[in-house]
C-alpha cells in the first residue's frame, strides 16, 4: 500500500508535466541564467535543460557556484539575468513558498523544536491538507524512508542517519515536481554514504520524481546520477552521462577534476586516418585515436587514465596485444602506493615524464609484483587516449 | 533579491514601534539635557528657564539662542569641586578595574579549565549573584564592614588587631563594594574568551618545551586580550559614573562625578548644572562608549 | 587511562576564593534577617521577627508592591520592544537609520544611569507629566528593552538560516515561517530577557529616583533612604525575601525555557 501510493501521485505529477511534454519541453529549462554577490560572478550565464524523472547532479569544487544555483532554484536567491522555466512557466523571481519545489538542506535544517512527525507535516500543513489526509502522507513518507516507530522523536534524539531521513521525508512529503539535494550525503560517515546512495536511487526511480543534487564528491555523482553537470568557476563546464564524463572529457580541468589522469603536452605531427601521431614533452611519440575532424591547432594535450596503462617486464605479451599497443615506454618504477583492491606505480620514464599506472590486485599472492627501481615497460593502445586542448 | 532580502522586509516592519520609543525616550530627552545644561537657574518649578517656546514663533526662537548661555560649564572646569570629581571619578574607576582584572583572570582561567559538564555549573554560579539585587549586595557588605560588623569580630577573635578598624565610609570599602559588584562582568567576557580556546594549544607549547607559566604567558594570556579588553571595558564605562557604591560606601569628603550630579540635582536643585555635569561626563565617556559599541557589533556579527 | 587534570592547585584556588568572595557576604545576609537580636551584630537565636515588622510596615509594603508592580509591566513592554528590535537588527539587512538605531540600543548598556535618569526626569517635566508608576514603568522599559534586544539578538544571531528557509521552501511566507519556527526556537531567550528585564527593574534605584513622584517610591529607593540611616534588621529581612523572589523567578523561568525547548536548545543564560 505505501509503496503503491507514492506511485499514483508520481504519476499524476507526470501527467500535469506531460501537457508540457507534448510540446517536447522539458521540465525545467535554465537559461543564461547569472548572479553577481557584489564583484564575484557565482553563476556566470548557465543554460540547461533537465528532463521528468532525471537524476541530475551538479558537480564541482567548493566555490564554483553550484549551490548558488541550486538556491536559485529554490528561490533563495533570485538571478540577475536569465530565466527559469518549470513546466514552460518562469519561476526565476517566485518566492520560495510559491515553488512546487522542494530542498533537502546540506545541513538538514530540521525544526528542533518538533517532531519527526511534526517535521514531515510541516509543509502540508502549509498547503492547507485535511488532517486525515496529513496523517495518511505522514505514515506513508515514514514507511517509505523506514523510519517506522521513531514518529515522536526529536531531531537531537535521532542519528545522523536518521535525520537525513527525515530531511528528505519532509522535502519528498509535498510530492514537489522538482527536489533539490544540497550534499545529500556530506553529513556521513563513508559506509552508511554507500548505502544511503543506492537507497536515494531507488527512491528517485520508484517515485519517478526528478532529483538535482548538488555534490563535490565525483564517486559520488558518478554513482547515482543519470546525467552529471560539471561547474567551475560559475560555468557549466560540460554536461554528461558519467561514462562520457570520465571516458571523453572535454578538457584537461575536467580531466583531472574526475578521476586520475596521466596528462602528457604536444605537438601535433601527421594525421593517418582516425590516428594522430603526437610529439609530447615528456613521453615520446605517442599515436592516439582522434575520430574527430582536425582543428588546425597544433599543440594538444593527450590524457591517459591509469587503470588503461598496462605495465610488464618487457612489453605486451600477447600477439593481439603486440599489435594493438602501440605506445610502448620504457621506464623505471619510482613509486608504488597500494591501496588495497588496486596498485598505483608510478613510472619514471626514460624520456623523461612520469606515467601512473593503476594495476588491479587480482591475485591474493602476487608473485610478479613490480618493485621499485625495477625496469618496466608502460604500454597503452590509442583507443584508451583522449586527445584535449591544451 | 536573496533570502536574506525576502526576509529583510517584514523584518524591518518591526523596528518602527522600538525605534519610535528610543528616539522618543533616549534621544529626544538628550536634546533636554543638553538645552537644559545651557540654561540659566531660575528658583521656580522645574528649576531652570525655559530655552525655547515652541508655540511664539521664529522670533522667539532666535532670541532662545541668543541666550543659551555656556555659563555652567565655564563653572564646571573652573570650579575645583568639579575638576577633582572627575579626577576622581577616573582614577577610581582606573584602579578599580585593574583589581577587578586582577581578581577575575584566575576565576576565569579556573572555569575554562573545568571540566565541560562544570563550567556550565561554575558560570551559572558567577551570574547568579548578579542576578540578585545590586543595591542588596552594598547593602550586605555594609553589614559585614560596619564598627562592630563581622570583618571586624574575626579580625579581633584572630588578635590580628587590637581594636576594631574603621572600614566604612573609606576608599577600601568602596572598593571592596565595586569589585564586589562588578566581578561578573569581568569573569564572563574572560571566560568565554578563554573557554573557546582549544586546549591544544597550551599543550603545544608546553611539548615544545614551555613550561606553564610560560606556556601561559606566551599563548593564553595573548589570545585573551579580546575578553580583557571587553572586560575592561564593560566594568570602566559604569564605574565611572557610578553612584550607589561611593555614596554608601565611601567617605563623604571626596565625591565622584555621580555623586556631584545627583547632589547638584536632588538638594541644590541646580538642574542647569547637573546637566551640564552629565554632558561632561558623557564626553570623558565617549571614546570608551565607542569602542565598547564597535566591540559589542563585531561579536555579534560574528555570532552569525 | 584517564587524562590528567587540566586544573591546578591555583585554578582550584582561585575559583573556590572567587566563589566564596561571591556568595558569603549574601549568605550572611540571608543569616543575619534570622536574628532575633535588635543589634544586627549579635547573633540572638532564630526568630522571624523581622519578616513580621517588615511586613507589618506599611510604607515598605506599599514600595515593595510598587516594584513588582513596575517590575512586571515594564518587562513586559521591553520585551515586546526589544524582541522586535532584535528581530529586525538581526534579520533587517541594511535599513535607513540602522547605525542609529542599534547605536541607542547599545548606549544604555552601558550608559551610567544617573545620566539616563536625568535625561529621562527632564523630559517627563518638559511633558508636564504626572510623574510616578508611568514615568518610572517608561524609564525602566527604555533602559531594559536594550537588554532584551541584545539576549534575543545573539540567539538569533547563533540560529541556522537554513531553518528559515526550510520553512519558507515547505509553504511558508516570510511572516509564518518567523511564528513557525524562529519564534519558538528563540522563546527561550526571551524568557531570559523577561526575566533579565524584571531583576534590572526591581534592582534599580538611580533611574527611578530621578523618574519617580512623591508619594510612589519603590522598593530600592525605601531601602536606600533606610540604609543610608544606618543598618536595620529590618532590611535584612526584605533583602532576603527579594533574593528568594529573585530565585523563584530564575528557577520559574529556566524551567520554562527547558520546557519549551525540550531538546538541548539550551537558553541563553544571560
Amino acid at each position: 500500500m505505501a509503496e503503491e501510493l507514492p506511485k499514483m501521485e508520481a504519476a499524476a505529477g507526470v501527467a500535469d508535466v506531460e501537457t508540457h511534454l507534448a510540446l517536447d519541453q522539458p521540465l525545467l529549462r535554465i537559461e543564461g541564467v547569472a548572479k553577481s554577490f557584489g564583484t564575484f560572478r557565482a553563476v556566470d550565464g548557465v543554460s540547461l535543460d533537465i528532463r521528468a524523472g532525471e537524476f541530475f547532479a551538479l558537480l564541482g569544487p567548493s566555490g564554483c557556484g553550484k549551490t548558488t544555483l541550486l538556491r536559485m532554484l529554490a528561490g533563495f536567491e533570485a538571478p540577475d539575468e536569465g530565466r527559469i522555466l518549470l513546466g514552460g512557466k518562469d519561476i526565476a523571481q517566485a518566492l520560495p513558498h510559491e515553488r512546487p519545489i522542494n530542498m533537502m538542506f546540506q545541513s538538514y535544517a530540521l525544526f528542533p523544536h518538533l517532531s519527526v512527525r511534526d517535521n514531515i507535516a510541516f509543509g502540508l500543513k502549509r498547503a492547507g491538507m485535511a488532517r486525515a489526509d496529513i496523517d495518511t502522507r505522514v505514515a506513508e513518507m515514514v514507511a517509505l524512508v523506514k523510519l517506522e516507530g521513531l514518529e515522536k522523536r526529536k531531531p537531537n534524539q535521532l542519528s545522523g542517519g536518521q535525520r537525513q531521513r527525515v530531511a528528505l521525508a519532509r522535502a519528498l512529503a509535498r510530492r514537489p515536481q522538482l527536489l533539490l539535494l544540497d550534499e545529500p550525503l556530506a553529513a556521513l560517515d563513508k559506509k552508511l554514504r554507500e548505502s544511503t546512495q543506492g537507497e536515494l536511487m531507488e527512491l528517485q526511480r520508484r517515485l519517478g520524481t526528478t532529483f538535482i543534487v548538488v555534490t563535490h564528491d565525483q564517486e559520488e555523482a558518478m554513482t547515482m546520477a543519470s546525467r552529471i553537470g560539471v561547474m567551475n568557476a560559475g560555468k557549466l563546464a560540460q554536461v554528461a552521462s558519467p561514462r562520457e564524463l570520465y571516458e571523453a572529457p572535454r578538457s584537461r580541468w575536467i580531466a583531472e577534476f574526475v578521476g586520475d589522469v596521466n596528462l602528457f603536452e604536444g605537438e601535433f605531427k601527421l594525421r593517418d586516418g582516425h590516428r594522430l601521431v603526437i610529439a609530447t614533452r615528456d613521453a615520446g611519440t605517442l599515436v592516439v585515436a582522434e575520430p574527430r575532424q582536425p582543428t588546425g591547432e597544433t599543440r594538444l594535450s593527450v590524457a591517459i587514465r591509469p587503470e588503461k596503462v598496462k605495465l610488464s617486464r618487457r612489453g605486451p605479451v600477447s600477439e593481439a596485444g603486440r599489435e594493438t599497443a602501440i605506445n610502448q615506454l620504457d621506464g623505471v618504477v619510482a613509486d608504488i602506493c597500494y591501496l588495497g583492491g588496486s596498485t598505483t606505480y608510478k613510472v619514471k620514464l626514460d624520456t623523461g615524464g612520469i606515467v601512473q599506472a593503476s594495476v588491479a590486485n587480482s591475485a591474493r599472492l602476487d608473485a610478479d609484483a613490480y618493485s621499485l627501481s625495477q625496469h618496466v615497460v608502460a604500454w597503452f593502445t590509442p583507443d584508451d587516449c583522449v586527445v584535449l586542448p591544451p | 533579491m536573496s533570502a536574506r532580502r525576502i526576509f529583510a522586509r517584514p523584518a524591518r516592519f518591526a523596528a518602527i514601534a522600538p525605534y519610535v520609543w528610543m528616539v522618543l525616550l533616549f534621544l529626544v530627552p538628550f536634546a533636554f539635557v543638553l538645552k537644559i545644561s545651557l540654561s540659566q537657574t531660575v528658583i521656580a518649578q522645574p528649576p531652570y528657564e525655559p530655552v525655547f517656546d515652541l508655540t511664539a514663533g521664529r522670533a522667539s526662537l532666535e532670541a532662545a539662542f541668543a541666550a543659551l548661555s555656556i555659563d555652567n560649564f565655564k563653572l564646571l572646569v573652573s570650579d575645583d569641586l568639579y575638576v577633582y570629581a572627575y579626577v576622581r571619578s577616573l582614577t577610581v574607576a582606573v584602579t578599580a578595574t585593574a583589581l577587578l582584572l586582577l581578581i577575575g583572570y584566575p576565576i576565569a582561567y579556573g572555569m575554562a579549565r573545568l571540566p565541560t559538564r562544570w563550567q556550565a555549573v561554575a558560570m551559572v554560579l558567577v551570574i547568579v549573584p548578579f542576578w540578585t539585587s545590586f543595591l542588596i549586595r552594598i547593602y550586605a557588605w555594609i553589614n559585614i564592614l560596619q564598627h562592630d560588623g563581622l570583618l571586624n569580630q574575626i579580625l579581633l577573635a584572630l588578635h590580628l588587631v587590637s581594636q576594631p578598624v574603621v572600614w566604612l565610609s573609606t576608599d577600601s570599602a568602596m572598593y571592596i563594594g565595586i569589585v564586589y559588584s562588578y566581578l561578573p562582568f569581568m569573569i564572563l567576557p574572560l571566560y568565554a574568551t578563554l573557554a573557546k580556546m582549544e586546549p591544544a594549544l597550551e599543550e603545544a607549547a608546553s611539548d615544545l618545551g614551555a613550561p606553564p607559566w610560560q606556556a601561559f604567558w606566551l599563548v593564553t594570556f595573548p589570545l585573551s586580550l579580546p575578553g580583557i579588553g571587553a572586560g575592561v571595558l564593560l566594568c570602566f564605562i559604569p564605574i565611572v559614573g557610578e553612584f550607589v557604591i561611593p555614596d554608601l560606601l565611601a567617605g563623604s569628603n571626596s565625591l565622584m562625578i555621580g555623586q556631584t550630579l545627583w547632589l547638584e540635582f536632588f538638594t541644590n536643585k541646580d538642574w542647569p548644572v547637573a546637566s551640564a555635569a552629565a554632558i561632561i561626563l558623557l564626553v570623558v565617556l565617549l571614546m570608551p562608549l565607542l569602542l565598547y559599541e564597535r566591540l559589542q557589533r563585531r561579536q555579534l556579527e560574528q555570532g552569525r | 587511562m584517564r587524562k590528567r587534570s587540566r586544573l591546578s592547585r591555583f585554578n582550584v584556588a582561585s575559583l573556590a576564593l572567587g566563589l566564596a568572595f561571591l556568595y558569603l557576604p549574601i549568605l550572611i545576609l540571608v543569616i543575619y534577617s534570622f536574628n532575633a537580636s535588635r543589634l544586627v551584630t549579635v547573633w540572638g537565636g532564630w526568630s522571624l521577627r523581622w519578616y513580621h515588622e517588615f511586613f507589618g510596615d506599611r510604607a515598605m509594603i506599599e514600595a515593595a508592591w510598587m516594584s513588582l508592580k513596575v517590575a512586571a509591566s515594564s518587562a513586559s513592554i521591553a520585551t515586546l520592544l526589544g524582541t522586535l528590535a532584535a528581530v529586525a537588527l538581526s534579520r533587517g539587512e541594511r535599513f535607513a537609520g540602522r547605525t542609529l538605531f542599534s547605536g541607542m540600543l547599545y548606549a544604555p548598556l552601558v550608559m551610567p544611569e544617573v545620566i539616563t535618569g536625568l535625561s529621562l526626569l527632564l523630559l517627563f517635566v518638559a511633558l508636564d507629566a504626572e510623574r510616578g508608576f508611568w514615568t518610572v514603568t517608561m524609564a525602566h522599559t527604555t533602559l531594559t528593552m536594550c537588554f532584551v534586544a541584545v539576549v534575543v539578538q545573539s540567539r538569533l544571531g547563533s540560529l541556522d538560516r537554513s531553518l528559515e528557509e526550510a520553512a519558507m521552501d515547505l509553504g511558508c511566507d516570510p511572516v509564518r515561517a518567523f511564528v513557525a519556527v524562529t519564534l519558538p526556537l528563540i522563546a527561550p531567550a526571551i524568557v531570559a530577557g523577561w526575566m533579565l528585564a524584571f531583576t534590572l527593574s526591581l534592582d534599580d534605584l538611580v533611574i527611578a529616583s530621578f523618574t519617580t513622584g512623591p508619594g510612589s517610591a519603590t522598593l530600592p529607593i525605601r531601602i536606600y533612604s533606610e540604609v543610608r540611616l544606618g543598618v536595620k534588621p529590618e532590611i535584612n529581612a526584605i533583602c532576603t525575601l527579594v533574593i528568594g523572589l529573585i530565585a523563584v523567578v530564575i528557577v520559574i523561568a529556566s524551567l520554562a525555557s527547558k520546557l519549551s525547548s525540550a531538546q538541548g536548545e539550551s537558553a541563553a543564560p544571560l
